[in-house]
C-alpha cells in the first residue's frame, strides 16, 4: 500500500508516493534525489542523516516519510545561498572540520541547531551536543573548532 | 613558500562539494533501469548447506533473479584471490583455501554470502530473500585460536590444524644466545584486540553492462579501483581490462577496509552482465559489521633481554594471528612483513626473533586496518619497554633514550630486514615532552590525588614503515602485485592542468595536496589545476591508497611527471626565445632567459606545444602531456613520540584522557592543516582501540558487537583536544623528502594510553590492563589489586 506525502523541502513544495515503511531519509535521497543527506547506520546512532524538521535537527532515519507530512524540511542542500556558504559551512571549510565528508552534512545540520539553542557554546557543550553524531575521520578536534567558529560567525562575528 | 605551494595550509578544494551536499558517493549514483541486490547471509558461524530452495523467492513481487553459489560455479566465476603468498618456516606455501563469492556447500562465518536476490526495488529484494529456504547442518564453530590449532573442527578441509602458515623471521640461535647473557628478562602476554573498521560510508557497489560495447562498469567504494579491476577481471570474472572499468567516486573513509576485493563487487558486476541491467547493492551497517574485513586480533608472548644497564640485547616474540574464515586480499602480509619487520622499533636491539602462526577461525576475515601490523608491533614493544623500565627501576624516558638508534647510525639496518633511512628519535621525544608539560606532571598528579583521582602519564616512541616498496623486494616476499604508482600530468593548450593519479582520496585531501605540488612546481595558481582519481577509464594505472603511501609514492610519481613537463617546456621556451635551453629558468610561472627580461608565460608555452607553429619539431613532438611510473627504492619510516595523560576515577574505573600530545616525524609537510587532521583522526582511532572498541563473538560464533549500539566507537565527548606537532627529518630516497602521515596516529597512540593507565594504577598494584580498558575492566583491576593488599 502506498501513501502520498507532501511537504516543503528547502523551501519548495514536494510530493511523492511512498510505502508506509519508507523512512524520511529514503524519501529525501531516493524520491527527491537529494543525496547530501547520508545513511551511515541502521540503529539511529551515527547522525549522518540529520536534517531540520520544522527548524529542529532530527535524524531523518528515525522518522517515517508519512510522519513528515506537511513538515518544513531543510537539508544540507538548502543551506548555502547560491555559492555563498552558510557561516557554519564556511567555518567547517576554514577549520578543516571534514575529511571524507560523509558525516559532514549531519554534523553541520546538528551544529546549526546547537547554535540556535545555545549561541555561545563551550567546547564541552559542543562535544556533549555531538553525542548523536559519529565521525570516523577527524577525531572531532577540528569539528569542535569549526562549530565554535561557526557559532561565532552566526552570532555576527 | 608561496600561498599555495609546499608548506602552506591551503584550505581544501574538495570541501565545497562535501559541505553543500554535492559529494558523489557510490550510493548516490543511479543508473537508468537499475535493479537492486540483496545478499542473503549465513546466520551460522559454521555449517554445511544441505539445500537451497529459491523458488518462492524467485516468484515474489518485483524479483528479477535469484542466484546461488551453484549459478556462479556453473558460469565459471572464480574465487576471490589473495594478493600475498607467505611461506612457512619449512618452506611450504601457506594454506590458501578457495573463497567463493557465494558459498559452495558450506558457510564459514556469520555473514558469509549465501545467495543474492535481484529485484526492482531494494525492499522487494530484501523481502524476497526472506523466502529463500536454506537447509543448514550446523558444525562446531572454530573461534578461539588456541583451540583452533587442536584441529578438532576444520574451517577448511585443506588447512590442517586450521593453520594458514607458521612463519618466522630473525636468527633464533642468536636471540637465544643474547638471552643467555641477559641480566634481566621482561616478559609479557599481549592481546591486540580485534577491531571493526566502520568507515562511516557503508560499502556499496553498482554493476553496469553496456550492451552496445560489451563493456562492464563497476562503481564501488574502493581505495584502489585498478587493483579491483585486476583482481576481479583476471581471477574472478575473466573480463579483460579493456572491457572492464572500475570507478571509485567519492568514498566516505576506508582505513584499509575498502582496499580488498569483496564478493559483492563481483556479484553485481556478473549479475549486471547476465541480466543486462544495472545492479546496485548497498550495505546496511549491520551487514558492514559481518562482511567488512576486521582488523588486528593478535595474541602474543614477548620477552625482552637486557644487560645490567638496561640496554636491550634481544627480543623474542611469538604471535598467533587470526585470519578469520577466508584469506582476504592482503591478510597474509599483515602479521608478517608489516608486523614482525617493525619489531626493532626505534631501538638498537641487536637480536630479534619472531614467529607467527596465522590461523583460520569461523569469524569475518581479518585484514589491514589503519596501521596494519605496525600498531600491533608498536603496542607490544612499547608495553614491553614500559614494563621493563618498571621492573628494572629505570625511568620511562631513560630506558628509551638509552636504546634509541642514534642519529649518526642512519641508514640503520635492523635485524628484521628493514633499513631505516632517517629519523631523530631523541628530538621528537624532547619536543613531545615539552609540549606535554611533563615537568608539571607531578604537581598535576598531586592535585588530582586530592580530588580522589589518579593521574598517569604514558609514553610511546614508535616507528612505522610506509609506502611499502620496492616492487622487486615485495615480490620476493610474496606480494603478487607491484607497489609503484603512476601519474599523468596533462597540460592543456591554454595552460590549465589536469593530473591523473593512481592514488585514491577518501578523506585525505589529495585534490588539495597534489594541486599544491603542481602549483609549486609550475608556478601556476591552484585554481588552474584539477586532480582526477578513482576511475580506471581515465587513469593509466594505479595501486591506490593505503599504508600512508599516497604522497610518498603517488606524490613522487606526480613530481616525476612534472619534471618531464618542465624539461620539455623549457626546450620549447628556449626555441621560441632563441636562447640556450640551459639558460631558461622557470619561476613564478614564467620561463625566463636567465638574467634578462625575455620571458614566456606558462600558458604561452603550453599553447606553443599544441599550436606548434614555432616549435622545435626536429627534436620534440607536439603536446605537453607526461606520464611517470614511480617505484620507490625503499619504504619510508615516519616515527615519533606520543604522550598521553589520563585521569582515573578509582571508584568507577572511568578513564579520562585529559591530554594527548603527538610529535611526529612525517618527513616534509606539504599541507600542515591536512597532516594535523590525519594525526587527530588516527589518534582517536587509537584511543578507540585502547579504551572502547572490541569485537566480541559469543561461543556460537555470533557477533555480539554487531551494530553501532554495541560496538563502541569514540564520540566527541570521549576525547580531548590534542596537541599535535611535527619534527622533520627528510626521507632520503624521494625528492620531496616526504614519509607519510595517515597511520601515525593509530600506531603511536594505543600504547601511550595503556601505559598511562598502568602508570596511574601501578601504586595501587595494577600491573597490566588489556585493551579496551573499559571502566568495568579498570574498576575490576583496581578491586583485584586491592583485595590481596587488604588481606595482608
Ligand atoms: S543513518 Fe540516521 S543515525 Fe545513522
Ligand atoms: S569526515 Fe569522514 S566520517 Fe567525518
Amino acid at each position: 500500500m502506498t501513501y502520498t506525502v507532501s511537504m516543503s523541502v528547502n523551501g519548495k513544495a514536494v510530493k511523492g508516493e511512498v510505502e508506509g515503511r519508507t523512512l524520511l531519509v529514503q524519501f529525501i535521497r531516493e524520491n527527491l534525489r537529494l543525496t547530501g543527506t547520508h545513511v551511515g547506520c541502521d540503529t539511529s546512532q551515527c547522525g549522518a542523516c540529520v536534517v531540520h524538521v520544522n527548524g529542529t535537527s532530527v535524524k531523518s532515519c528515525t522518522l517515517l516519510a508519512v510522519q513528515a507530512e506537511g513538515a518544513d524540511i531543510t537539508t544540507i542542500e538548502g543551506l548555502a545561498k547560491g555559492d555563498e556558504l552558510h557561516p557554519m559551512q564556511a567555518a567547517f571549510r576554514e577549520n578543516h572540520g571534514l575529511q571524507c565528508g560523509y558525516c559532514t552534512p549531519g554534523m553541520v545540520m546538528s551544529a546549526i541547531d546547537l547554535v540556535k539553542e545555545n549561541p555561545n557554546p563551550t567546547e564541552r557543550e559542543v562535544r556533549e551536543w555531538l553525542e548523536g553524531n559519529l565521525c570516523r575521520c577527524t577525531g572531532y578536534h577540528n569539528i569542535v573548532k569549526s562549530i565554535e567558529a561557526g557559532a561565532k560567525a552566526m552570532r555576527g562575528g | 613558500m608561496t600561498a599555495t605551494g609546499i608548506g602552506a595550509s591551503v584550505k581544501r578544494v574538495e570541501d565545497f562539494r562535501f559541505l553543500t551536499g554535492r559529494g558523489r558517493y557510490t550510493d548516490d549514483i543511479e543508473r537508468p533501469n537499475q535493479t537492486y541486490a540483496w545478499i542473503l547471509r549465513s546466520p551460522h558461524a559454521h555449517a554445511l548447506i544441505t539445500s537451497i530452495d529459491t523458488k518462492k523467492a524467485a516468484a515474489a513481487p518485483g524479483v528479477v533473479a535469484v542466484f546461488t553459489g551453484a549459478d556462479l560455479e556453473a558460469a565459471g566465476v572464480g574465487g576471490l584471490p589473495c594478493g600475498w603468498q607467505v611461506h612457512s618456516k619449512d618452506g611450504a606455501p601457506m594454506a590458501e583455501p578457495p573463497h567463493p563469492p557465494l558459498a559452495q556447500g558450506k558457510v564459514r562465518h556469520v555473514g558469509d554470502q549465501v545467495a543474492v536476490v535481484v529485484a526492482e526495488t531494494r525492499e522487494q529484494a530484501r523481502d524476497a530473500a526472506e523466502l529463500i529456504d536454506v537447509g543448514y547442518e550446523a558444525l562446531p564453530p572454530v573461534l578461539d585460536m588456541e583451540s583452533a590449532l587442536a584441529g578438532k573442527s576444520l574451517v577448511h578441509d585443506g588447512a590442517a590444524r586450521n593453520l594458514c602458515y607458521d612463519w618466522h623471521i630473525g636468527d633464533k640461535d642468536a636471540a637465544d644466545a643474547a638471552f643467555a647473557k641477559a641480566a634481566h628478562v621482561t616478559a609479557i602476554d599481549i592481546v591486540n584486540n580485534r577491531l571493526i573498521p566502520n568507515a562511516m560510508e557503508p560499502r556499496a557497489a553498482i554493476g553496469d553492462y553496456d550492451t552496445a560495447t560489451g563493456e562492464y562498469t563497476l562503481y564501488t567504494t574502493s581505495q584502489n579501483p585498478h587493483v579491483i579491476r585486476l583482481l576481479m577481471g583476471a581471477f574472478v570474472l575473466h573480463i579483460p581490462e579493456h572491457k572492464l572499468r572500475v570507478v571509485a567516486p567519492d568514498v566516505g573513509g576506508g582505513f584499509g577496509s575498502k582496499i580488498y576485493h569483496y564478493a559483492e563487487e563481483a556479484i553485481v558486476t556478473w549479475a549486471a552482465g547476465k541480466l543486462r541491467r544495472p545492479v546496485k547493492w548497498t550495505a546496511e551497517r549491520s551487514e558492514s559489521f559481518v562482511s567488512d574485513c576486521h582488523g588486528r586480533d593478535h595474541v602474543t608472548r614477548a620477552e625482552l633481554a637486557m644487560d645490567k644497564d638496561g640496554r636491550f640485547l634481544g627480543l623474542k616474540v611469538s604471535t598467533k594471528a587470526n585470519m578469520g574464515a577466508y584469506l582476504s586480499t592482503f591478510a597474509p602480509c599483515v602479521p608478517t612483513y608489516l608486523y614482525a619487520t617493525l619489531l626493532a622499533g626505534v631501538y638498537t636491539t641487536p637480536q630479534i626473533y619472531c614467529q607467527v602462526q596465522a590461523i583460520f577461525t569461523n569469524t569475518v576475515p581479518v585484514d589491514a586496518y589503519r596501521g596494519a601490523g605496525r600498531p600491533e608491533a608498536t603496542y607490544l614493544l612499547e608495553r614491553l619497554v614500559d614494563r621493563a623500565a618498571r621492573e628494572t627501576g629505570l625511568d620511562q624516558v631513560d630506558i628509551r633514550r638509552r636504546n634509541f638508534i642514534p642519529n649518526d647510525a642512519f641508514p640503520y639496518q635492523t635485524p628484521v630486514a628493514l633499513q631505516y633511512d632517517s629519523g631523530d628519535y631523541g628530538a621528537t621525544l624532547d619536543q613531545a615532552m615539552g609540549a606535554a608539560l611533563v615537568d608539571g606532571f607531578a604537581k598535576r598528579k598531586a592535585e588530582a590525588g586530592k580530588r580522589g583521582k589518579r593521574r598517569g602519564l604514558g609514553y610511546s616512541t614508535y616507528i612505522e614503515a610506509c609506502g611499502i616498496a620496492p616492487s622487486a623486494v615485495v615480490g620476493s616476499l610474496g606480494a603478487r602485485a607491484g607497489l609503484f604508482e603512476s601519474a599523468e600530468v596533462r597540460v592543456h593548450p591554454t595552460g590549465s592542468v589536469t593530473v591523473f593519479t593512481g592514488s585514491h582520496s577518501h578523506g585525505q585531501g589529495h585534490e588539495t595536496t597534489f594541486a599544491q605540488l603542481v602549483s609549486g612546481a609550475l608556478g601556476i595558481p591552484m585554481e588552474n589545476v584539477d586532480i582526477v582519481h578513482g576511475d580506471t577509464g581515465k587513469i593509466a594505472y594505479g595501486m591506490g591508497t593505503y599504508g600512508s603511501r599516497s604522497l610518498a609514492v603517488g606524490g613522487e610519481a606526480i613530481m616525476r611527471a612534472l619534471g618531464r613537463i618542465t624539461d620539455k617546456a623549457k626546450k620549447i621556451a628556449a626555441h621560441i626565445l632563441e636562447a640556450s635551453e640551459s639558460d631558461i629558468e622557470l619561476k613564478d610561472g614564467q620561463f625566463r632567459v636567465a638574467g634578462t627580461d625575455r620571458a614566456l608565460g606558462f600558458a604561452e608555452v603550453a599553447l606553443a606545444a599544441y599550436v606548434p607553429h614555432k616549435f622545435p619539431h626536429e627534436t620534440l613532438e607536439p603536446g605537453l602531456d607526461e606520464t611517470a611510473f614511480y617505484d620507490p627504492a625503499n619504504f619510508t619510516f615516519p616515527g615519533g613520540c606520543h604522550i598521553c595523560e589520563v585521569e582515573i576515577d578509582p571508584e568507577t574505573g572511568e578513564v579520562e584522557v585529559v591530554a594527548f600530545t603527538a610529535v611526529d616525524d612525517v618527513g616534509r609537510v606539504i599541507n600542515p592543516m591536512i597532516v594535523e587532521g590525519q594525526v587527530h583522526g588516527g589518534v582517536v582511532q587509537g584511543i578507540g582501540q585502547a579504551l572502547l572498541e572490541s569485537c566480541i563473538y559469543d561461543e556460537d560464533g555470533q557477533l555480539l558487537t554487531g551494530s553501532c549500539m554495541d560496538y563502541t566507537m569514540p564520540r566527541a565527548a570521549n576525547v580531548p583536544n590534542f596537541s599535535v606537532g611535527t619534527h622533520t627529518t627528510l626521507c632520503r630516497h624521494n625528492s620531496l623528502g616526504v614519509k607519510g602521515c595517515g597511520e601515525v596516529g593509530a600506531i603511536g597512540s594505543p600504547p601511550a594510553v595503556i601505559n598511562a593507565i598502568v602508570d596511574a594504577l601501578w601504586d595501587v598494584g595494577v600491573r597490566d590492563i588489556s585493551m579496551p580498558a573499559t571502566s568495568q575492566k579498570v574498576w575490576q583491576a583496581i578491586q583485584s589489586a586491592r583485595a590481596p593488599m587488604a588481606a595482608e
